[in-house]
Protein backbone atom coordinates (compact mmCIF):
# COMPACT_ATOMS: atom_id res chain seq x y z
CA UNK A 1 0.00 0.00 0.00
CA UNK A 2 1.04 3.52 -0.36
CA UNK A 3 1.84 6.09 2.09
CA UNK A 4 1.35 9.35 2.38
CA UNK A 5 4.44 12.39 1.95
CA UNK A 6 4.56 15.31 4.45
CA UNK A 7 7.34 18.16 3.35
CA UNK A 8 8.03 21.27 5.39
CA UNK A 9 10.20 23.79 4.85
CA UNK A 10 12.30 22.15 2.24
CA UNK A 11 15.01 24.01 0.80
CA UNK A 12 17.36 22.59 -1.44
CA UNK A 13 20.94 23.83 -3.06
CA UNK A 14 23.10 23.02 -6.20
CA UNK A 15 26.40 24.42 -5.15
CA UNK A 16 25.34 28.66 -4.66
CA UNK A 17 22.24 28.48 -6.69
CA UNK A 18 19.17 27.82 -4.60
CA UNK A 19 16.61 25.66 -6.36
CA UNK A 20 13.81 25.23 -4.17
CA UNK A 21 12.08 27.51 -1.19
CA UNK A 22 10.72 27.28 1.59
CA UNK A 23 8.12 24.36 0.47
CA UNK A 24 5.84 22.63 2.03
CA UNK A 25 2.81 20.53 0.82
CA UNK A 26 1.28 17.34 1.68
CA UNK A 27 1.04 14.27 -0.49
CA UNK A 28 -1.70 11.78 0.01
CA UNK A 29 -1.49 8.35 -0.12
CA UNK A 30 -2.59 6.47 -3.16
CA UNK A 31 -3.38 8.96 -5.34
CA UNK A 32 -1.81 10.51 -8.42
CA UNK A 33 -0.14 14.19 -7.60
CA UNK A 34 1.32 16.24 -10.73
CA UNK A 35 3.84 18.64 -10.69
CA UNK A 36 4.00 21.42 -13.81
CA UNK A 37 6.08 24.39 -14.05
CA UNK A 38 8.45 25.50 -16.80
CA UNK A 39 11.71 24.23 -17.55
CA UNK A 40 14.01 24.74 -14.30
CA UNK A 41 11.36 25.31 -11.97
CA UNK A 42 12.66 23.14 -9.18
CA UNK A 43 10.27 20.20 -9.90
CA UNK A 44 12.78 17.79 -10.60
CA UNK A 45 14.64 18.55 -8.05
CA UNK A 46 11.88 18.26 -5.84
CA UNK A 47 11.09 14.63 -6.49
CA UNK A 48 14.90 14.04 -5.91
CA UNK A 49 14.41 15.30 -2.42
CA UNK A 50 11.55 12.93 -1.93
CA UNK A 51 14.33 9.88 -2.24
CA UNK A 52 17.30 11.06 -1.44
CA UNK A 53 18.74 10.86 -4.88
CA UNK A 54 19.91 14.72 -4.61
CA UNK A 55 22.10 14.55 -2.17
CA UNK A 56 24.31 12.41 -4.94
CA UNK A 57 25.57 15.37 -6.67
CA UNK A 58 28.43 16.41 -4.69
CA UNK A 59 27.50 20.02 -4.84
CA UNK A 60 24.18 19.49 -3.36
CA UNK A 61 22.64 20.39 -0.08
CA UNK A 62 19.10 20.22 0.99
CA UNK A 63 17.46 21.12 4.57
CA UNK A 64 14.23 20.48 5.82
CA UNK A 65 11.93 18.06 6.62
CA UNK A 66 10.11 14.80 4.57
CA UNK A 67 8.55 12.65 6.42
CA UNK A 68 7.26 9.66 4.30
CA UNK A 69 4.40 7.10 6.16
CA UNK A 70 5.26 9.03 9.18
CA UNK A 71 9.56 8.45 8.67
CA UNK A 72 11.82 11.57 8.35
CA UNK A 73 13.67 10.11 5.86
CA UNK A 74 16.74 12.77 6.74
CA UNK A 75 17.33 11.75 10.06
CA UNK A 76 15.40 8.90 10.58
CA UNK A 77 16.39 6.21 7.96
CA UNK A 78 19.79 5.78 5.48
CA UNK A 79 19.76 6.80 2.32
CA UNK A 80 19.75 3.32 0.70
CA UNK A 81 16.63 2.32 2.85
CA UNK A 82 14.72 5.19 1.79
CA UNK A 83 15.31 4.65 -1.95
CA UNK A 84 14.15 1.14 -1.57
CA UNK A 85 11.01 1.83 -0.44
CA UNK A 86 10.59 5.01 -2.50
CA UNK A 87 11.06 3.68 -6.59
CA UNK A 88 12.06 5.93 -9.26
CA UNK A 89 11.27 6.40 -13.15
CA UNK A 90 13.59 8.50 -14.88
CA UNK A 91 13.39 10.80 -17.81
CA UNK A 92 14.96 9.06 -20.23
CA UNK A 93 14.91 4.78 -19.95
CA UNK A 94 17.76 3.49 -17.96
CA UNK A 95 17.72 -0.20 -18.35
CA UNK A 96 20.67 -2.19 -17.52
CA UNK A 97 22.07 -2.81 -21.28
CA UNK A 98 24.09 -5.59 -20.10
CA UNK A 99 21.43 -7.73 -18.44
CA UNK A 100 18.53 -9.62 -19.88
CA UNK A 101 14.98 -8.48 -20.04
CA UNK A 102 14.37 -11.07 -16.54
CA UNK A 103 17.39 -9.82 -14.89
CA UNK A 104 16.77 -6.07 -14.91
CA UNK A 105 13.53 -6.27 -13.50
CA UNK A 106 15.29 -8.86 -10.73
CA UNK A 107 17.62 -6.31 -10.28
CA UNK A 108 16.78 -4.91 -7.52
CA UNK A 109 16.23 -7.64 -5.35
CA UNK A 110 19.25 -9.43 -6.64
CA UNK A 111 21.81 -6.64 -5.89
CA UNK A 112 20.28 -6.39 -2.42
CA UNK A 113 21.28 -9.76 -2.00
CA UNK A 114 18.24 -11.89 -2.67
CA UNK A 115 18.25 -14.93 -4.26
CA UNK A 116 15.63 -17.43 -4.40
CA UNK A 117 15.01 -18.66 -7.47
CA UNK A 118 11.10 -19.50 -7.35
CA UNK A 119 10.40 -16.11 -5.49
CA UNK A 120 12.25 -14.09 -7.98
CA UNK A 121 10.21 -16.22 -11.17
CA UNK A 122 7.25 -14.83 -9.63
CA UNK A 123 8.02 -11.35 -8.67
CA UNK A 124 9.29 -10.78 -12.20
CA UNK A 125 6.43 -12.03 -13.82
CA UNK A 126 3.95 -10.05 -11.59
CA UNK A 127 6.28 -7.21 -11.81
CA UNK A 128 6.18 -7.16 -15.63
CA UNK A 129 2.12 -7.72 -16.10
CA UNK A 130 1.76 -4.75 -13.52
CA UNK A 131 4.04 -2.76 -16.02
CA UNK A 132 1.94 -3.97 -18.91
CA UNK A 133 4.94 -5.35 -20.49
CA UNK A 134 5.02 -9.23 -19.77
CA UNK A 135 2.95 -10.00 -22.75
CA UNK A 136 5.15 -8.48 -25.13
CA UNK A 137 8.44 -9.63 -23.81
CA UNK A 138 7.78 -13.39 -22.03
CA UNK A 139 9.10 -15.42 -24.48
CA UNK A 140 12.37 -13.48 -25.03
CA UNK A 141 12.89 -12.76 -21.14
CA UNK A 142 16.21 -14.29 -20.70
CA UNK A 143 17.62 -14.29 -23.94
CA UNK A 144 17.54 -10.23 -25.34
CA UNK A 145 18.94 -7.24 -23.10
CA UNK A 146 17.19 -4.73 -22.00
CA UNK A 147 18.75 -2.20 -24.43
CA UNK A 148 17.26 -4.27 -27.07
CA UNK A 149 13.74 -3.08 -26.60
CA UNK A 150 11.95 0.05 -27.96
CA UNK A 151 11.85 3.07 -26.04
CA UNK A 152 8.23 2.45 -25.11
CA UNK A 153 8.89 -0.87 -23.90
CA UNK A 154 12.32 0.21 -22.16
CA UNK A 155 10.13 2.71 -20.19
CA UNK A 156 8.09 0.16 -18.86
CA UNK A 157 10.82 -2.19 -18.11
CA UNK A 158 12.22 0.53 -15.85
CA UNK A 159 8.64 0.67 -14.02
CA UNK A 160 8.74 -2.78 -13.63
CA UNK A 161 12.06 -2.69 -11.83
CA UNK A 162 11.06 0.05 -10.06
CA UNK A 163 8.16 -2.32 -8.95
CA UNK A 164 9.86 -5.12 -8.34
CA UNK A 165 11.74 -4.37 -4.61
CA UNK A 166 7.79 -3.21 -3.71
CA UNK A 167 7.87 -0.03 -3.66
CA UNK A 168 5.01 2.50 -1.00
CA UNK A 169 5.71 5.30 -3.20
CA UNK A 170 6.38 5.81 -7.19
CA UNK A 171 8.34 9.15 -8.40
CA UNK A 172 7.71 9.51 -12.09
CA UNK A 173 10.59 12.15 -13.13
CA UNK A 174 8.69 13.33 -16.69
CA UNK A 175 8.54 9.53 -17.51
CA UNK A 176 6.99 10.20 -20.65
CA UNK A 177 8.93 12.97 -22.18
CA UNK A 178 11.14 10.88 -24.57
CA UNK A 179 7.76 8.49 -25.79
CA UNK A 180 5.91 8.55 -28.80
CA UNK A 181 1.83 9.74 -28.36
CA UNK A 182 1.14 5.64 -28.37
CA UNK A 183 3.81 4.82 -25.52
CA UNK A 184 2.85 8.02 -23.49
CA UNK A 185 -0.19 6.79 -23.59
CA UNK A 186 0.22 3.52 -22.06
CA UNK A 187 2.48 4.78 -19.88
CA UNK A 188 -0.58 6.77 -18.55
CA UNK A 189 -3.23 3.79 -18.42
CA UNK A 190 -0.28 2.36 -16.24
CA UNK A 191 -0.78 5.46 -13.94
CA UNK A 192 -4.04 5.13 -13.35
CA UNK A 193 -3.82 1.24 -12.80
CA UNK A 194 -0.74 1.78 -10.17
CA UNK A 195 -2.37 4.33 -7.77
CA UNK A 196 -4.71 2.04 -6.44
CA UNK A 197 -1.56 0.75 -4.61
CA UNK A 198 0.89 3.08 -4.85
CA UNK A 199 1.43 6.62 -3.99
CA UNK A 200 2.64 8.03 -7.15
CA UNK A 201 4.50 11.18 -7.48
CA UNK A 202 4.49 12.53 -11.43
CA UNK A 203 6.69 15.62 -12.87
CA UNK A 204 5.83 16.54 -16.06
CA UNK A 205 5.58 19.25 -18.97
CA UNK A 206 2.63 18.02 -20.44
CA UNK A 207 -0.28 20.07 -18.45
CA UNK A 208 -2.39 17.55 -20.34
CA UNK A 209 -1.08 14.72 -18.96
CA UNK A 210 -1.07 15.90 -15.56
CA UNK A 211 -5.20 16.60 -16.66
CA UNK A 212 -5.78 13.27 -17.27
CA UNK A 213 -3.90 11.05 -14.54
CA UNK A 214 -3.29 13.23 -11.63
CA UNK A 215 -5.98 14.13 -8.45
CA UNK A 216 -3.55 17.00 -6.82
CA UNK A 217 -1.28 19.17 -9.10
CA UNK A 218 1.53 21.53 -7.89
CA UNK A 219 2.68 24.51 -9.63
CA UNK A 220 6.79 25.13 -9.65
CA UNK A 221 8.00 28.58 -10.42
CA UNK A 222 11.58 29.74 -9.88
CA UNK A 223 12.18 27.43 -7.18
CA UNK A 224 8.77 28.38 -4.75
CA UNK A 225 5.40 26.29 -4.76
CA UNK A 226 3.07 29.14 -6.09
CA UNK A 227 -0.19 26.35 -6.25
CA UNK A 228 -1.32 23.05 -4.86
CA UNK A 229 -5.02 22.21 -5.41
CA UNK A 230 -6.76 19.11 -6.91
CA UNK A 231 -5.87 19.22 -10.53
CA UNK A 232 -9.91 19.68 -11.09
CA UNK A 233 -9.57 23.21 -9.29
CA UNK A 234 -5.49 24.07 -10.85
CA UNK A 235 -6.88 24.10 -14.41
CA UNK A 236 -10.40 25.54 -14.08
CA UNK A 237 -10.37 28.09 -11.38
CA UNK A 238 -6.74 28.88 -10.05
CA UNK A 239 -6.44 30.83 -7.35
CA UNK A 240 -2.75 32.73 -8.10
CA UNK A 241 -2.34 35.00 -11.51
CA UNK A 242 0.92 33.16 -12.36
CA UNK A 243 -0.78 29.56 -12.23
CA UNK A 244 -3.70 31.13 -14.85
CA UNK A 245 -0.65 32.66 -16.74
CA UNK A 246 1.21 29.13 -16.98
CA UNK A 247 -1.70 26.69 -17.63
CA UNK A 248 -3.49 29.10 -20.09
CA UNK A 249 0.36 29.39 -22.11
CA UNK A 250 0.87 33.08 -21.77
CA UNK A 251 4.43 32.08 -20.21
CA UNK A 252 6.47 29.14 -20.23
CA UNK B 1 17.95 28.50 -63.57
CA UNK B 2 20.44 27.05 -65.85
CA UNK B 3 23.36 28.58 -64.25
CA UNK B 4 22.28 27.06 -60.77
CA UNK B 5 21.92 23.76 -62.55
CA UNK B 6 25.44 24.47 -63.97
CA UNK B 7 26.90 25.12 -60.35
CA UNK B 8 25.65 22.10 -58.89
CA UNK B 9 26.92 19.77 -61.53
CA UNK B 10 30.45 21.62 -60.61
CA UNK B 11 29.59 21.25 -57.36
CA UNK B 12 28.75 17.66 -57.48
CA UNK B 13 31.93 16.93 -59.31
CA UNK B 14 34.39 18.23 -56.81
CA UNK B 15 31.91 16.65 -53.91
CA UNK B 16 32.74 13.11 -56.09
CA UNK B 17 36.20 14.09 -56.23
CA UNK B 18 36.56 15.24 -52.10
CA UNK B 19 34.98 12.10 -51.29
CA UNK B 20 37.20 9.93 -52.80
CA UNK B 21 39.83 11.61 -51.74
CA UNK B 22 38.98 11.24 -48.51
CA UNK B 23 38.39 7.31 -48.94
CA UNK B 24 41.83 6.95 -50.56
CA UNK B 25 43.68 8.52 -47.65
CA UNK B 26 41.59 6.83 -45.16
CA UNK B 27 42.23 3.35 -46.52
CA UNK B 28 46.38 4.64 -46.99
CA UNK B 29 46.53 5.66 -43.35
CA UNK B 30 45.06 1.92 -42.67
CA UNK B 31 47.98 0.26 -44.36
CA UNK B 32 50.92 2.19 -43.08
CA UNK B 33 49.30 1.32 -40.02
CA UNK B 34 49.19 -2.53 -40.88
CA UNK B 35 51.92 -3.06 -43.20
CA UNK B 36 54.86 -2.79 -40.21
CA UNK B 37 52.71 -5.22 -37.91
CA UNK B 38 52.45 -7.89 -41.23
CA UNK B 39 55.96 -7.57 -42.11
CA UNK B 40 57.68 -7.65 -39.20
CA UNK B 41 55.27 -10.89 -38.27
CA UNK B 42 56.22 -12.43 -42.18
CA UNK B 43 59.86 -11.99 -41.66
CA UNK B 44 59.65 -13.44 -38.29
CA UNK B 45 58.13 -16.67 -39.63
CA UNK B 46 60.42 -16.25 -42.99
CA UNK B 47 63.57 -16.16 -40.25
CA UNK B 48 61.87 -18.45 -37.55
CA UNK B 49 59.72 -20.92 -38.67
CA UNK B 50 62.62 -23.54 -39.78
CA UNK B 51 64.12 -23.28 -36.56
CA UNK B 52 60.50 -24.64 -34.86
CA UNK B 53 60.12 -28.15 -34.58
CA UNK B 54 58.63 -30.60 -31.46
CA UNK B 55 61.94 -30.27 -29.53
CA UNK B 56 61.97 -26.43 -29.01
CA UNK B 57 58.28 -26.86 -26.99
CA UNK B 58 59.68 -29.77 -25.16
CA UNK B 59 63.65 -29.33 -24.62
CA UNK B 60 65.74 -27.10 -22.51
CA UNK B 61 68.71 -25.49 -24.27
CA UNK B 62 71.82 -27.44 -25.47
CA UNK B 63 75.30 -26.49 -24.46
CA UNK B 64 77.23 -24.07 -27.26
CA UNK B 65 77.85 -26.25 -30.08
CA UNK B 66 75.30 -28.96 -30.08
CA UNK B 67 72.58 -29.10 -32.14
CA UNK B 68 68.47 -28.93 -31.08
CA UNK B 69 67.80 -28.05 -27.98
CA UNK B 70 64.93 -25.74 -27.23
CA UNK B 71 62.90 -22.89 -25.15
CA UNK B 72 60.61 -25.03 -22.57
CA UNK B 73 62.79 -23.12 -19.82
CA UNK B 74 61.74 -19.65 -21.09
CA UNK B 75 58.30 -20.61 -21.89
CA UNK B 76 57.40 -22.14 -18.39
CA UNK B 77 59.38 -19.15 -17.51
CA UNK B 78 57.46 -16.76 -19.26
CA UNK B 79 54.39 -17.87 -18.07
CA UNK B 80 54.81 -17.96 -14.48
CA UNK B 81 56.32 -14.27 -14.64
CA UNK B 82 53.40 -13.04 -16.38
CA UNK B 83 50.75 -15.07 -14.07
CA UNK B 84 52.33 -12.94 -11.38
CA UNK B 85 52.51 -9.80 -13.06
CA UNK B 86 48.71 -10.35 -13.65
CA UNK B 87 48.16 -11.02 -9.96
CA UNK B 88 49.31 -8.21 -8.94
CA UNK B 89 49.22 -5.78 -11.71
CA UNK B 90 45.11 -6.37 -12.71
CA UNK B 91 44.01 -6.50 -9.38
CA UNK B 92 45.69 -3.01 -7.76
CA UNK B 93 44.98 -1.36 -11.80
CA UNK B 94 41.59 -1.93 -11.47
CA UNK B 95 41.25 -1.31 -8.20
CA UNK B 96 43.36 2.63 -8.49
CA UNK B 97 41.03 2.95 -11.53
CA UNK B 98 37.67 2.53 -9.77
CA UNK B 99 39.02 4.80 -7.16
CA UNK B 100 39.59 7.41 -9.71
CA UNK B 101 36.63 7.13 -11.82
CA UNK B 102 33.94 6.43 -8.79
CA UNK B 103 35.25 7.81 -5.65
CA UNK B 104 37.89 10.54 -5.91
CA UNK B 105 36.42 12.55 -8.57
CA UNK B 106 37.95 16.05 -8.24
CA UNK B 107 39.90 15.46 -5.00
CA UNK B 108 43.77 15.96 -4.59
CA UNK B 109 44.38 12.67 -3.91
CA UNK B 110 42.86 11.49 -7.05
CA UNK B 111 44.81 13.93 -9.25
CA UNK B 112 47.93 12.96 -7.63
CA UNK B 113 47.03 8.93 -8.35
CA UNK B 114 46.48 10.19 -11.50
CA UNK B 115 49.76 11.65 -12.66
CA UNK B 116 51.74 9.60 -10.31
CA UNK B 117 50.22 6.85 -13.01
CA UNK B 118 51.17 8.62 -16.16
CA UNK B 119 55.07 9.37 -14.85
CA UNK B 120 54.85 5.76 -13.98
CA UNK B 121 53.93 4.83 -17.64
CA UNK B 122 56.55 6.70 -18.88
CA UNK B 123 59.48 5.65 -16.22
CA UNK B 124 61.64 3.52 -18.50
CA UNK B 125 61.34 -0.27 -18.26
CA UNK B 126 64.93 -0.58 -17.21
CA UNK B 127 64.73 1.79 -14.04
CA UNK B 128 62.10 -0.38 -13.29
CA UNK B 129 64.10 -3.35 -13.17
CA UNK B 130 66.72 -1.40 -10.95
CA UNK B 131 64.10 -0.32 -8.55
CA UNK B 132 62.91 -4.26 -7.79
CA UNK B 133 66.31 -5.37 -7.35
CA UNK B 134 67.14 -2.69 -4.96
CA UNK B 135 63.84 -3.07 -3.47
CA UNK B 136 63.44 -7.27 -3.16
CA UNK B 137 66.65 -9.12 -4.86
CA UNK B 138 69.37 -6.91 -2.80
CA UNK B 139 67.68 -7.58 0.47
CA UNK B 140 66.69 -11.33 -0.42
CA UNK B 141 70.22 -11.75 -2.03
CA UNK B 142 68.72 -14.24 -4.89
CA UNK B 143 67.42 -13.31 -8.25
CA UNK B 144 64.07 -14.17 -8.51
CA UNK B 145 60.83 -15.06 -10.56
CA UNK B 146 58.85 -13.35 -8.04
CA UNK B 147 61.20 -10.28 -8.70
CA UNK B 148 60.37 -10.37 -12.10
CA UNK B 149 56.41 -10.27 -11.56
CA UNK B 150 56.65 -7.41 -9.43
CA UNK B 151 58.51 -5.44 -12.15
CA UNK B 152 56.53 -6.48 -14.50
CA UNK B 153 53.32 -5.65 -12.58
CA UNK B 154 54.29 -2.78 -11.55
CA UNK B 155 54.76 -2.03 -15.37
CA UNK B 156 51.01 -3.09 -16.36
CA UNK B 157 49.43 -0.97 -13.16
CA UNK B 158 49.18 2.61 -14.88
CA UNK B 159 48.04 1.38 -17.98
CA UNK B 160 45.51 -1.32 -16.24
CA UNK B 161 44.27 1.91 -14.03
CA UNK B 162 43.61 4.61 -16.48
CA UNK B 163 41.83 2.42 -19.16
CA UNK B 164 39.64 1.24 -16.40
CA UNK B 165 39.22 5.22 -15.34
CA UNK B 166 38.48 6.07 -18.53
CA UNK B 167 35.97 3.22 -19.87
CA UNK B 168 34.10 3.50 -16.00
CA UNK B 169 33.37 7.23 -17.37
CA UNK B 170 32.23 6.40 -20.85
CA UNK B 171 29.34 4.41 -18.92
CA UNK B 172 26.65 6.76 -18.98
CA UNK B 173 25.13 8.47 -15.83
CA UNK B 174 21.66 7.68 -16.04
CA UNK B 175 22.23 4.00 -15.29
CA UNK B 176 24.21 4.42 -12.20
CA UNK B 177 20.95 6.59 -11.49
CA UNK B 178 18.93 3.67 -11.89
CA UNK B 179 21.03 1.13 -9.39
CA UNK B 180 21.28 4.16 -6.80
CA UNK B 181 17.62 4.58 -6.75
CA UNK B 182 16.93 0.73 -6.45
CA UNK B 183 18.05 1.15 -2.91
CA UNK B 184 21.17 -0.78 -4.01
CA UNK B 185 24.87 0.51 -2.12
CA UNK B 186 27.15 2.43 -3.72
CA UNK B 187 29.87 0.36 -3.83
CA UNK B 188 27.70 -2.66 -4.94
CA UNK B 189 26.30 -0.20 -7.54
CA UNK B 190 29.70 0.46 -8.78
CA UNK B 191 30.94 -3.26 -8.64
CA UNK B 192 27.95 -5.11 -10.17
CA UNK B 193 26.87 -2.53 -12.28
CA UNK B 194 29.03 0.91 -13.38
CA UNK B 195 32.12 -2.10 -13.43
CA UNK B 196 30.49 -4.72 -15.07
CA UNK B 197 28.55 -2.34 -18.11
CA UNK B 198 32.56 -0.69 -19.04
CA UNK B 199 33.97 -4.60 -18.36
CA UNK B 200 34.86 -5.25 -22.32
CA UNK B 201 36.62 -2.05 -22.05
CA UNK B 202 38.23 -2.95 -18.71
CA UNK B 203 39.68 -6.13 -19.91
CA UNK B 204 41.35 -4.52 -23.02
CA UNK B 205 42.80 -2.61 -21.21
CA UNK B 206 44.50 -5.21 -19.17
CA UNK B 207 45.25 -7.07 -22.31
CA UNK B 208 47.27 -4.16 -23.60
CA UNK B 209 48.97 -3.95 -20.52
CA UNK B 210 49.47 -7.78 -20.83
CA UNK B 211 51.06 -7.69 -24.11
CA UNK B 212 53.11 -4.80 -23.19
CA UNK B 213 55.45 -6.40 -20.69
CA UNK B 214 55.09 -10.07 -22.13
CA UNK B 215 57.71 -8.27 -24.41
CA UNK B 216 60.06 -6.90 -21.86
CA UNK B 217 63.30 -7.56 -21.41
CA UNK B 218 65.09 -4.61 -19.49
CA UNK B 219 63.09 -5.12 -16.24
CA UNK B 220 64.17 -8.75 -15.87
CA UNK B 221 67.67 -8.81 -16.47
CA UNK B 222 68.30 -7.79 -12.94
CA UNK B 223 65.39 -9.33 -11.59
CA UNK B 224 64.47 -13.19 -12.88
CA UNK B 225 67.61 -13.25 -14.41
CA UNK B 226 67.52 -16.28 -16.20
CA UNK B 227 67.84 -19.78 -15.82
CA UNK B 228 68.84 -22.52 -18.13
CA UNK B 229 66.49 -25.20 -16.30
CA UNK B 230 62.79 -25.25 -16.16
CA UNK B 231 61.48 -23.64 -13.04
CA UNK B 232 58.39 -22.67 -11.54
CA UNK B 233 59.82 -22.04 -8.04
CA UNK B 234 59.30 -17.90 -7.22
CA UNK B 235 62.02 -17.48 -5.16
CA UNK B 236 64.95 -18.95 -7.44
CA UNK B 237 65.66 -17.31 -10.62
CA UNK B 238 63.87 -17.74 -13.73
CA UNK B 239 64.16 -17.65 -17.51
CA UNK B 240 61.71 -15.61 -19.94
CA UNK B 241 61.20 -15.38 -23.69
CA UNK B 242 62.45 -11.95 -24.23
CA UNK B 243 65.50 -12.39 -21.91
CA UNK B 244 66.79 -15.56 -24.03
CA UNK B 245 65.89 -14.39 -27.22
CA UNK B 246 68.38 -11.25 -26.46
CA UNK B 247 71.26 -13.54 -24.74
CA UNK B 248 70.95 -15.91 -28.32
CA UNK B 249 70.39 -12.60 -30.14
CA UNK B 250 73.71 -11.40 -28.92
CA UNK B 251 75.62 -14.31 -28.77
CA UNK B 252 77.50 -15.54 -31.69
CA UNK B 253 76.29 -18.80 -32.58
CA UNK B 254 74.20 -18.90 -35.78
CA UNK B 255 71.89 -21.88 -34.28
CA UNK B 256 71.28 -19.64 -30.98
CA UNK B 257 70.70 -16.29 -34.05
CA UNK B 258 68.31 -19.25 -35.32
CA UNK B 259 66.60 -20.36 -32.11
CA UNK B 260 66.18 -16.47 -31.38
CA UNK B 261 64.22 -15.87 -34.38
CA UNK B 262 61.99 -19.03 -33.91
CA UNK B 263 61.65 -18.13 -29.56
CA UNK B 264 60.48 -14.49 -31.16
CA UNK B 265 57.78 -16.17 -33.15
CA UNK B 266 56.62 -18.04 -30.37
CA UNK B 267 56.35 -15.08 -28.34
CA UNK B 268 53.91 -13.59 -30.51
CA UNK B 269 52.15 -16.00 -31.37
CA UNK B 270 51.52 -16.63 -27.60
CA UNK B 271 50.66 -13.32 -26.68
CA UNK B 272 48.24 -12.87 -30.09
CA UNK B 273 47.17 -16.46 -28.71
CA UNK B 274 46.18 -15.30 -25.13
CA UNK B 275 44.71 -11.99 -25.61
CA UNK B 276 41.99 -13.47 -28.22
CA UNK B 277 41.32 -16.84 -25.79
CA UNK B 278 40.20 -13.74 -23.09
CA UNK B 279 38.31 -12.46 -25.47
CA UNK B 280 36.83 -15.73 -26.24
CA UNK B 281 35.73 -16.20 -22.59
CA UNK B 282 35.40 -12.73 -21.98
CA UNK B 283 32.03 -12.58 -24.80
CA UNK B 284 30.57 -15.46 -24.23
CA UNK B 285 27.38 -15.33 -23.44
CA UNK B 286 26.54 -11.80 -24.20
CA UNK B 287 23.10 -11.00 -24.96
CA UNK B 288 20.57 -10.51 -28.06
CA UNK B 289 20.81 -6.36 -28.89
CA UNK B 290 23.45 -5.54 -25.47
CA UNK B 291 25.52 -2.70 -26.06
Amino acid sequence: MGVGIEVNLLNAWYGANHTLEDITLHIPANEATALIGPSGCGKSTFVRCLNRMHETNPIAKVTGEVKVGGVDIYSETSAVEVRRRIGMVFQRPNPFPTMSIYDNVASGLRLNGFRVRRVLDEVVERSLKHAALWEEVKDDLKKKSGASLSGGQQQRLCIARALAVDPEVLLMDEPASALDPVSTAKIEDLIFELKSQYTIVIVTHNMQQAARVAERTGFFLNGKLIEFDSTHKIFTNPSDKRTEDYITGRFG
Amino acid sequence: MASQLQSSRINRRWRWFANHMATVLAVGATIAVIAPLVAIFLDLVYKGASSLNWNFFTKTPAPVGEMGGGMLNAIVGSAVLLGVASAMGVPVGIAAGIYLSEFGRGTKLSNLVRFTADVLNGVPSIVMGISVYALIVAPEKTFSAFAGGVALGIMMIPTVARTTEEMLLMVPHPIREAALGLGVPNWRSVLSITLKTALPGVITGCMLAFARVAGETAPLLFTAFGNPFVSTALNQPIEALPLQIYVYALSPYDEWHRLAWAGSLVLIVLIVVSVALVRLVTTRGVLKGAS
